[in-house]
Parts: C-alpha cells; sequence; structure tokens
C-alpha cells in the first residue's frame, strides 16, 4: 500500500535527530512537526523570523504579530528567538539549518528541484524556497511517486523550472525512500506491501536496485 | 521637526514628497508587520508608476494590495503574490511588470542597500529563472549569482514602539523585512503602535537606530489575521 501522507511524514520525523534545527516546508512536511521521535528534542524554524515555532495559539493567544511562514497565527516555545528576515535568511543560507524539509513536483537524478512553477497555470512566486534548496546541506523532499495519470515525478531530467540544480540526495514517496548520487536515484526502502517492481515501474529516470530493499518501519 | 524629533502629526506630512515613478521599499510579511496608514495616504495622493519591493503585495482590501486599484504601481518586486485576483489579473494582462525574487535574496538587496554594498553573490537562484542574464562566478567549487543591491526613494515600516527620535522595536514577527527596509529609504518613514519619551526604551534593546528614521506616525489601524488557527484550551 502506498503511504499516507502523515506515514510520508512519519517516515521523514524518523531522519530528525537531537538537537536539530529544522525547516520545514508547506503541506506534508508541516506534518512531520506532529511525529518528533519520544525522547528528541528539536527547533522548527519559521523563515519569516522565528526559531522555536510552536503550536497554534488558544483563542486567548491569538497575537496578529505572531505567524509563521504560511500566514498562520502561532506560538512561541520556551527558547525560541525573533528575528528579521536578513537573520532568518543567513540561517538558512548561511548552512546552520540542520534539516530541510519540502514538497516538490519533479525530482531528477542529478538532484535538481522543480517545485515553484507550473508554466501557463498561475505564478505565485517561489517564496524562501530558492533559498532554502542552495543553503541547506541536508535536504529531504517528498512528493507523491506518480501523478495521479501514473507519469512518474522522478525523472531523467526536470521538465519544469527548477528551483535549484544539484542540491537534492534524500526523497521519500508514498512507494519509497531514495537516495540520489552519481546521476541515479538509489532505492533504499519500499513502503510496507509495495513491490520493487512497482517502484521500478513508476520510476522514470535511472534508478540503481542493490540486494533486498527493506520494507520502512513504522513504530 | 525640531532637532532629532521625528514625530509628523499627519499622514499627507509622513508621505510629503512622493512622486510619480518613485521607488518604495516596504516591510511586511502578509499582512503583518504592514504599514496600512501610509499605504492609504500613498492612495490618497494617487501616486502612479511605483516601483515597490515588498516581499507580497497585501491583500485586495489592506496593505499595497489597495494601490492596485487604480493602478498605481507600475512593477512589483517580491517573493510571493498569491492570495490576490486582481493582481493576478494586471499581471496577466501586462500592465503590472512582477520581478520575483527568492525571498532572502530580496532581504539580502534591501540590506545591502541600506549597507552601501552595491551587489553581493549568492548560491541562491543558480541555473534557475532568476539567474537568466546575472553574472555568475565560482567560489570554492561552487557556483554563485550576482544580485544587485536596492535602493528606494521612500523606505515604509511597521513598528511597534518608537521612541520620537526614531529608535524603534519591533513586535514578535511584525520585525521580518522591516529593519532592511528601514536602513534601505532615502526617506524612512514609520508607522508605529505607540510613541514614547527618549530614555524610555533601552539603548541595548533598540532594533532599528533612530539615524535611518526621517518620519514617525502613530497608527490609527488595528491588525488584521490572514490566517486565524487556533487549538483547543
Amino acid at each position: 500500500m502506498a503511504l499516507t501522507r502523515d506515514q510520508v511524514a512519519q517516515r521523514v520525523a524518523q531522519e530528525l535527530q537531537d538537537g536539530y534545527y529544522v525547516n520545514l516546508g508547506i503541506g506534508i512536511p508541516t506534518l512531520v512537526a506532529n511525529y518528533v521521535p519520544e525522547g528528541k528534542e528539536v527547533m522548527f524554524q519559521s523563515e519569516n523570523g522565528l526559531l522555536g515555532m510552536g503550536p497554534f495559539p488558544t483563542e486567548d493567544e491569538v497575537d496578529p504579530d505572531m505567524i509563521n511562514a504560511g500566514k498562520q497565527t502561532v506560538t512561541a516555545v520556551t527558547g525560541a528567538s525573533i528575528f528579521s528576515s536578513a537573520d532568518s535568511f543567513a540561517m538558512i543560507r548561511g548552512g546552520h539549518i540542520d534539516l530541510t524539509v519540502l514538497g516538490a513536483f519533479e525530482i531528477d537524478i542529478e538532484g535538481n528541484i522543480a517545485s515553484w512553477m507550473i508554466p501557463k497555470k498561475l505564478i505565485k512566486g517561489m517564496g524562501g524556497a530558492m533559498d532554502l534548496v542552495a543553503g541547506a546541506a541536508n535536504i529531504i523532499v517528498t512528493l507523491t511517486h506518480a501523478d495521479k495519470h501514473g507519469n512518474s515525478k522522478l525523472l531523467q531530467k526536470c521538465t519544469l523550472p527548477l528551483t535549484g540544480v544539484g542540491c537534492i540526495s534524500k526523497v521519500v514517496t508514498d512507494l519509497a525512500y531514495i537516495e540520489i548520487e552519481g546521476g541515479k536515484f538509489h532505492l533504499k526502502e519500499r513502503a510496507p506491501g509495495v513491490s520493487v517492481e512497482e517502484i521500478i515501474e513508476k520510476t522514470a529516470g535511472e534508478l540503481v536496485v542493490e540486494g533486498d530493499i527493506p520494507e520502512m518501519k513504522f513504530s | 521637526m525640531a532637532g532629532f524629533n521625528k514625530v509628523v502629526d499627519t499622514f499627507e506630512e509622513a508621505m510629503a514628497g512622493l512622486e510619480d515613478n518613485m521607488t518604495i521599499i516596504a516591510g511586511g510579511f502578509g499582512v503583518c508587520g504592514v504599514q496600512a496608514g501610509l499605504i492609504e495616504q500613498i492612495k490618497k495622493m494617487g501616486v502612479k508608476g511605483l516601483t515597490i519591493a515588498s516581499n507580497n503585495c497585501g491583500l485586495e482590501t489592506y496593505g499595497l494590495g489597495i494601490l492596485l486599484e487604480n493602478q498605481q504601481i507600475k512593477k512589483m518586486i517580491a517573493s510571493y503574490v498569491g492570495e490576490n485576483a486582481l493582481f493576478a489579473k494586471q499581471m496577466l494582462e501586462g500592465s503590472l511588470e512582477v520581478e520575483l525574487t527568492p525571498q532572502g535574496t530580496l532581504a539580502e538587496k534591501m540590506r545591502a542597500g541600506g549597507a552601501g554594498i552595491p551587489a553581493f553573490y549568492t548560491a541562491t537562484g543558480y541555473g534557475t529563472a532568476v539567474a537568466e542574464g546575472k553574472e555568475t562566478k565560482e567560489f570554492d567549487g561552487r557556483m554563485y549569482v550576482l544580485e544587485e543591491a536596492l535602493k528606494g526613494d521612500f523606505a515604509l515600516v511597521r513598528a511597534w514602539k518608537a521612541d520620537t527620535m526614531g529608535n524603534l522595536v519591533y513586535h514578535n514577527t511584525q520585525r521580518n523585512f522591516n529593519p532592511m527596509a528601514a536602513t534601505a529609504g532615502k526617506i524612512t518613514v514609520v508607522e508605529v503602535d505607540e510613541i514614547v519619551e527618549p530614555g524610555e526604551l533601552d539603548p541595548a534593546d533598540i532594533h532599528t537606530p533612530g539615524i535611518y528614521v526621517n518620519r514617525l506616525i502613530k497608527t490609527q489601524h488595528d491588525k488584521p489575521i490572514e490566517f486565524r488557527t487556533t487549538r483547543e484550551a
């Protein structure tokens, strides 16, 4: 069975290490905050200028001046800090964020990512996505392996306008965990009940399958 | 105004000197940290052909979005322009020029503009549409794009507390682009929740020193919320 959105987030959350500063993109990446492994402390960065983002406020705590990058009202956890956009992107572009998780439309074997623009559709802008992919050393991309017509999103070469080049090495899809190295996709894990054959069939870019591919484990 | 007293009493005085075809740098993220009163004054003045650099373009009824109604904006430099149907319409019709700029690059362009740095190299956007037509250079085996600084005829800033000398403190994530915008205007105008006497703010706690500020006016606006998300108490 393909993973649910929450299971994708759960799998990504297994990569969280104690003491990590983490930036989560909009969509599935946001759900990762719900699955921080017990006993591990992480701080979430919101690129509008908040390190230590907490849960949504109660009605009484709502503050129009306390929002996240998705413009939702949020709170700050104990130990949080607030700063300017320039400081925020110095953290991001200076490589100080331990892990960035973001969604994408397409990924290719060179580690290129397309996530911000579909030609002829309404263009809204890249926000902080280009900064995040250029600045972070450790990025996990989440996306569905194929679109609803079965067309693969893991390609030999991205077809949509790029967000960044050669910057992605880890991908969690609804079917697999894949790493990118040496101009190839490498299958590392498969979703429980999903066959290697199905993953091969739905991966358009060159995919290396070595040995037995274990199923993902969820506690 | 006398000496270091930056306070003005009317929004007319606050935006005096703004003319057609000028460039404005504005702080704000979504509807947070936005200079609603100053922008309403710009709408009243009816100046046209403006180039505006700000992370977003507000909503149709709040912030920079209200300048779209009478087509006062010629060019918008922003990182994200969703949430505004009129903006999309003018962009598609070609009456509004849009320069989409990565958020961190935009912040740094403003910071550099205010700090006397004409341009800087960044890895952000290399190999993408953003880098088209721009110089690139390799440092330590990695490619970077040359991005030019931004400066404005006016800068619009929203702050929480100010003393009359223009020393500013921001409230929570209201800060966002405002400190960089403050440095990047020939005339920097600040709309503020509360104005206090000099000495009431701790010098060590000032976010933006008064040297960057030319005019200061107390806001008359409540703060809107774009997405009110809450949890059970």
